[in-house]
């Protein structure tokens, strides 16, 4: 193996018809094949053929896009070593979903004129154009360091440069123990070194949540409403549809008697799940039994549970609130236009940690109250839609995962009784990786630590 | 000028018989190189003027590396030494390290004694002042008696000779270490010849007589009752050890320094060169860490024959007068008689990034540069410069390829890349955590990775190679055999396992799998399935090491392939950085100076960055593409 497997996005950005995943090295075939499902097994078929299939997420395996996959084995290709395309159809959103799989299972991400580099270094382009292709490294890597520049002076920039000052402060107190042995610092234990790294481990988790919201901004939460019968259903549906200028799609390839609906809500877009279902039969417990619904609760990410004020507490009520034990949920009291019957602190009770909201959709009530829950829920902090961007970067989130890989390594070695100096190696890598993000990965910082942090002498 | 006279001719001539000195003497000796070693005092050979130990973490380790290459440090301690510990016993292998405290009037003796019964060396007194270059070639040296040396090529190890200044409070005069004869000519000659000159300082704390000491005051540091030893060669140990003791700093020796601070050279600007921080003189460290309070002192003998005391954390340039009432100040130093007071040293140093990584200089052929020259602190830093620059003086003068060691290979060659490509701007100390292989680079497994150096080198005897060979042998048989033997989950085993806290063992599994829990070692498998010969400890430490962090060795290992391939893309010599199209202007300056030999290399000058790497592999494809269209 001469160089790793590197992947990226070869088509233009933008909405196009079609858009590409380029692979290019020794396990290039390999990596595909892991999220592939056709007919035959990539690594099975002819050199310089094209298959239809799809690409699977292999921890879930959810569908994540149908596509056409071109699989070239060097040393006949533009890199001279073995490439595969994958043809993806759905825009934007799933193209980067299927880019942050390949680099999950393996690939690295291309640097900026990678591809023709590889090309170049394996002998595929002559003398003549060589001098195009360090041009090409020049500008695009300028490019990038620009946007490095300005991510410098971003939130995301400043949260893992403190992370990156925790792990180095470990790190360093770490060293002062193995290289003076004697000096009187205190011994780092490990219980101490687990507690420091577990917060590290937290805070990455956090920033991979972050992540996860800048995966809500651009593939939409999946919501689902559900309540008794004429609790207001289709009145709630049609009051935030009509308020937010629904755009319906009709996804192929999923079930297809199922409607998703796609409403914008203070900036978080909402997939409204089942909404068929609502407006056939206005009540989708009926329809579907209690067991298909938790199916369909399984897959959401945001619940509206509808009440009505007009009625005591129903054991179907109950029902409900059991089913959505530990969800993401909003629980909204409709019909207040009418008598109280409903006792409100029961249902606090029930809705625990859940936010409980007054409505009548009838004389549109309540509805901004309601919008602003959906956002504080995933959003506490407000959107920062630059930010945002920031974490929802493939890169950014492929070393996020890295870091949080190696962090958690360092943790286990921790818990398994290895010498600390074994976690170390992890530790490190932690540092590093989180370094890469921000573009800084200068190693004298770990002396500069020791010696500001212990005053060591002879 | 006086005319000079031819004085001697030699393959090898080496400047200073320092540590740095005295190994690359030795070793190009052995090689069979016909070597001359110059000192300005014969009574200095390998003198410690700081303190007296040898190895610690990372140190110890190239003590131990430099044995395994043939050369003399490991050796010496070990029949000189007054105290020998292991350190780190409670962390990994990878950070286990010995260090000695060593008799030093023995050990320079004794060095002294070796150096002259060496084959082909000759040891003299004499002061060099200048060098013979003709057409940018050293071809040999002249000292202040006009005598003319010539020679194929010249180790320079002045150490803190070149125009060295003693500084003690507001006394200040030429000196090399204790109040040793500075060289000043040869320095001003350095510069002439063109070379980059940087101006360091250390220092080294006052010395009280031990008789004047009241130990109960003190808490003892012995020696470890296993006999050590730093060279694979060394069968008789020394059993009669002596103590260090350690004591602190009292509030009122804080006092004394904070108001005595304006007498001190370090910050009434008297001192112009850059100290290390990692050696802070003890003033340094109540200002730079003042909510401290209180600072350790280690009391460490200097020999066997004599009563003075080494004060290990007191290094002071303050004046004597105030030095000896920060000794009175002390717990335990209180009636205590100072001996010497502490003194800060300036020395002159040449920017390392004039250097090959064989420790040739760039600008004259045949001249090579090794220790305190190159900006290091430290004995162990100096003699595994020594050795290497030794090595390569005598590769040269003898048609041989030079040896270079990689970063994955030896603490020398992370000390040796450091400084060649990224230079220092203060004396450069080794550290483990300056290694990025550390787990490879251990102090079990020196003779491992560098006895095939050694003896290809001429370095190892036949006999200790054959021995090395067969403990290679059996570590890899051991670990076969484990890898097939089963252990069975028997009552004895679970016993076992109880008795260690461990979990219990589900199913029978090979013994290599088993040796892998952290609470088990090998002579519990050995105890259960005898291998048909009893392991020597060396042996059965390395086959523990190896299967038991295997996971963490591969790891690392991957990370060494991936160096290598980029270490293995070659850079000539006299690339010019500045015809590269796409190279930012910075990377151009930076490659122009340094000149690495390697992709690598370059990857790790400062201020350089991976599109530069990038455009730097292109640039090298196309010159190969030019040569294959040409032809």
């Amino acid at each position: 193996m001469e160089y790793e497997t590197i992947a990226a996005i070869s088509t233009p950005m933008g909405e196009g018809a079609i858009s590409i995943i380029r692979l290019s090295g020794s396990k290039a075939i390999d990596i595909a094949d892991r999220l592939y499902r056709g007919k035959a097994s990539l690594k099975d078929v002819k050199t310089h053929t094209i298959h239809y299939g799809k690409i699977i997420d292999p921890k879930t395996d959810e569908t994540i896009e149908e596509v056409m996959v071109s699989v070239m084995r060097g040393p006949k290709t533009f890199t001279r070593e073995d490439v595969v395309e994958i043809n993806c159809h759905g825009g934007l959103v799933s193209v980067k979903r299927v880019l942050e799989l390949v680099l999950e299972v393996g690939a690295v991400l291309a640097e900026p004129g990678e591809f023709t580099k590889r090309a170049f270094l394996n002998g595929r382009i002559d003398l003549s154009q060589a001098e195009a292709v360090m041009d090409l490294i020049r500008a695009k890597t300028d490019q990038a360091m620009n946007v490095a520049m300005g991510q410098m002076e971003g939130r995301l920039s400043r949260l893992i440069q403190s992370l990156r000052q925790t792990l180095l402060e470990i790190i360093a107190h770490v060293e002062v123990n193995i290289d003076y042995p004697e000096y009187d610092a205190e011994e780092m234990t490990n219980r101490m070194l687990k507690e420091k790294a577990g917060y590290v481990q937290n805070k990455i988790k956090d920033l991979l949540t972050t992540a996860k919201q800048g995966k809500i901004l651009r593939e939409g939460l999946s919501t689902v409403i559900i309540g008794r019968p004429n609790v207001g259903k289709s009145s709630l549906l049609n009051n935030l549809i009509h308020e937010n200028k629904a755009i319906v799609t009709d996804i192929p390839g999923t079930t297809r008697d199922v409607i998703e609906e796609y409403v914008n809500i203070r900036g978080v877009p909402l997939k409204l799940i089942d909404t068929a279902g609502i407006r056939e039969t206005e009540d989708i417990v009926e329809r579907m039994g209690v067991e298909r619904s938790r199916q369909l609760l399984k897959k959401a990410d945001l619940i509206l549970l509808l009440l009505n004020y007009n009625q005591e507490l129903l054991p179907e009520d109950i029902q409900l609130f059991e089913a959505i034990q530990g969800m993401d949920a909003i629980i909204v009291v409709n019909k207040t236009d009418l008598e109280k019957k409903i006792s409100l602190d029961e249902v606090r009770t029930l809705a625990g940690p859940s936010k409980v909201i007054t409505s009548s959709l009838l004389k549109e009530e309540g509805i901004d109250e309601l919008e602003e829950a959906v956002r504080d829920l995933f959003f506490e902090q407000g959107i920062e839609s630059q930010d945002m961007t920031y974490v929802s970067n493939s890169r950014h989130i492929s070393l996020l995962n890295q870091a949080s890989r190696a962090i958690g390594d360092a943790i286990s070695s921790i818990e398994d009784g290895m010498p600390v100096d074994l976690a170390q190696i992890d530790l490190r890598r932690t540092w590093e990786i989180l370094g890469e993000i921000i573009g800084d990965t200068v190693s004298d910082s770990l002396i500069d630590q020791l010696f500001s942090q212990f005053c060591l002498g002879k | 000028m006086t005319t000079t006279y031819l004085a001697g001719q030699y393959d090898v001539i080496v400047v200073g018989a320092g540590h740095a000195g005295v190994e690359a003497g030795l070793a190009s000796a052995r090689m069979g190189a016909e070597t001359l070693v110059l000192t300005i005092n014969l009574d200095a050979i390998a003198f410690m003027p700081c303190n007296p130990s040898v190895g610690g973490p990372a140190k110890g380790v190239v003590v131990r590396e430099i044995d395994a290459l043939g050369g003399e440090m490991g050796r010496n301690i070990d029949k000189t030494h007054i105290q020998m510990r292991m350190l780190n016993t409670g962390k990994g292998p990878a950070v286990r390290a010995l260090r000695a405290q060593a008799d030093k009037f023995d050990y320079q003796h004794e060095m002294k004694r070796t150096l002259e019964n060496t084959e082909h060396l000759t040891v003299r007194q004499g002061m060099v002042e200048r060098l013979i270059v003709v057409d940018g070639v050293c071809k040999g040296v002249i000292t202040n008696t006009n005598a003319e040396y010539r020679a194929k090529s010249v180790v320079l190890t002045t150490g803190t000779y070149l125009r060295g200044k003693i500084i003690i409070g507001e006394l200040s005069y030429q000196s090399g270490p204790n109040n040793m004869q500075a060289s000043v000519e040869l320095s001003n000659h350095l510069k002439e010849l063109g070379f980059d000159i940087v101006r360091f300082k250390t220092g080294t704390p006052p010395r009280v007589n031990g008789k004047t000491i009241d130990y109960s005051k003190t808490e003892i540091q012995p020696g470890d009752d296993e006999p050590r030893a730093f060279s694979y060669e060394t069968t008789t140990f020394i059993t009669e050890q002596i103590p260090c003791w350690l004591t602190y700093t009292s509030p009122e020796t804080h006092d004394i320094i904070n108001s005595n601070l304006s007498r001190s050279p370090m910050y009434s600007g008297m001192i112009e060169g850059t100290g290390p921080r990692y050696c802070p003189s003890i003033e340094d460290k109540i200002v730079r860490f003042n909510d401290k309070p209180r600072h350790q002192l280690f009391l460490e003998p200097e020999g066997k024959n004599t009563e003075e005391v080494y004060v290990q954390g007191l290094s002071t340039s303050l004046p004597e007068e105030i030095q000896r009432k920060i000794l009175m100040s002390i717990p335990g130093l209180e009636a205590s008689k100072m001996m010497r007071p502490g003194y800060a040293i300036e020395y002159d140093a040449i920017v390392p990034t004039q250097l090959w990584p064989t420790l040739e200089t760039k600008k004259i052929k045949g001249l090579f540069t090794a220790g305190q020259i190159n900006g290091t602190s430290g004995y162990e830093e100096a003699a595994g410069q020594g050795i290497i620059g030794g090595i390569n003086a005598a590769c040269k003068a003898l048609g041989k390829d030079p040896v270079i060691l990689d970063r994955s290979q030896a603490y020398i060659g992370v000390l040796i890349d450091d400084l060649v490509t990224k230079g220092t701007n203060e004396p450069y100390r080794l550290l483990t955590s300056r290694a990025e292989y550390r787990l490879l680079l251990r102090h079990d497994n020196a003779d491992l990775r560098l006895t095939e150096i050694g003896h290809n080198l001429g370095l190892i005897s036949e006999e200790r190679y054959q021995a090395f060979k067969n403990k290679k042998a059996i570590i890899a048989e051991e670990k076969a055999r484990l890898a097939s033997v089963m252990i069975k989950p028997t009552e004895e085993v679970q016993a076992l396992l109880k008795e260690r806290g461990a979990g219990e063992l589900k199913e029978s599994v090979t013994a290599e799998h088993f040796l892998k829990r952290p609470e088990i070692h090998y002579e519990d498998i050995a105890a259960m399935t005898p291998p048909e010969q009893p392991l020597s400890a060396e042996a059965a430490e390395q086959v523990e090491i190896q299967i038991k962090y295997d996971g963490y060795i591969a790891k690392q290992m991957l990370q060494v392939e991936r160096m290598q391939r980029m270490e293995s893309k070659k850079i000539p010599e006299d690339l010019d950085y500045f015809a590269i199209n796409g190279l930012a202007t910075e990377a151009k300056q930076k490659l122009s100076v340094v000149r690495p030999l390697s992709v690598g290399q370059a990857s790790r000058v400062s201020g350089v960055n991976p599109s530069d790497i990038s455009i730097l592999l292109v640039y090298l494809e196309q010159g190969k593409l030019a040569k294959i269209a040409e032809s």
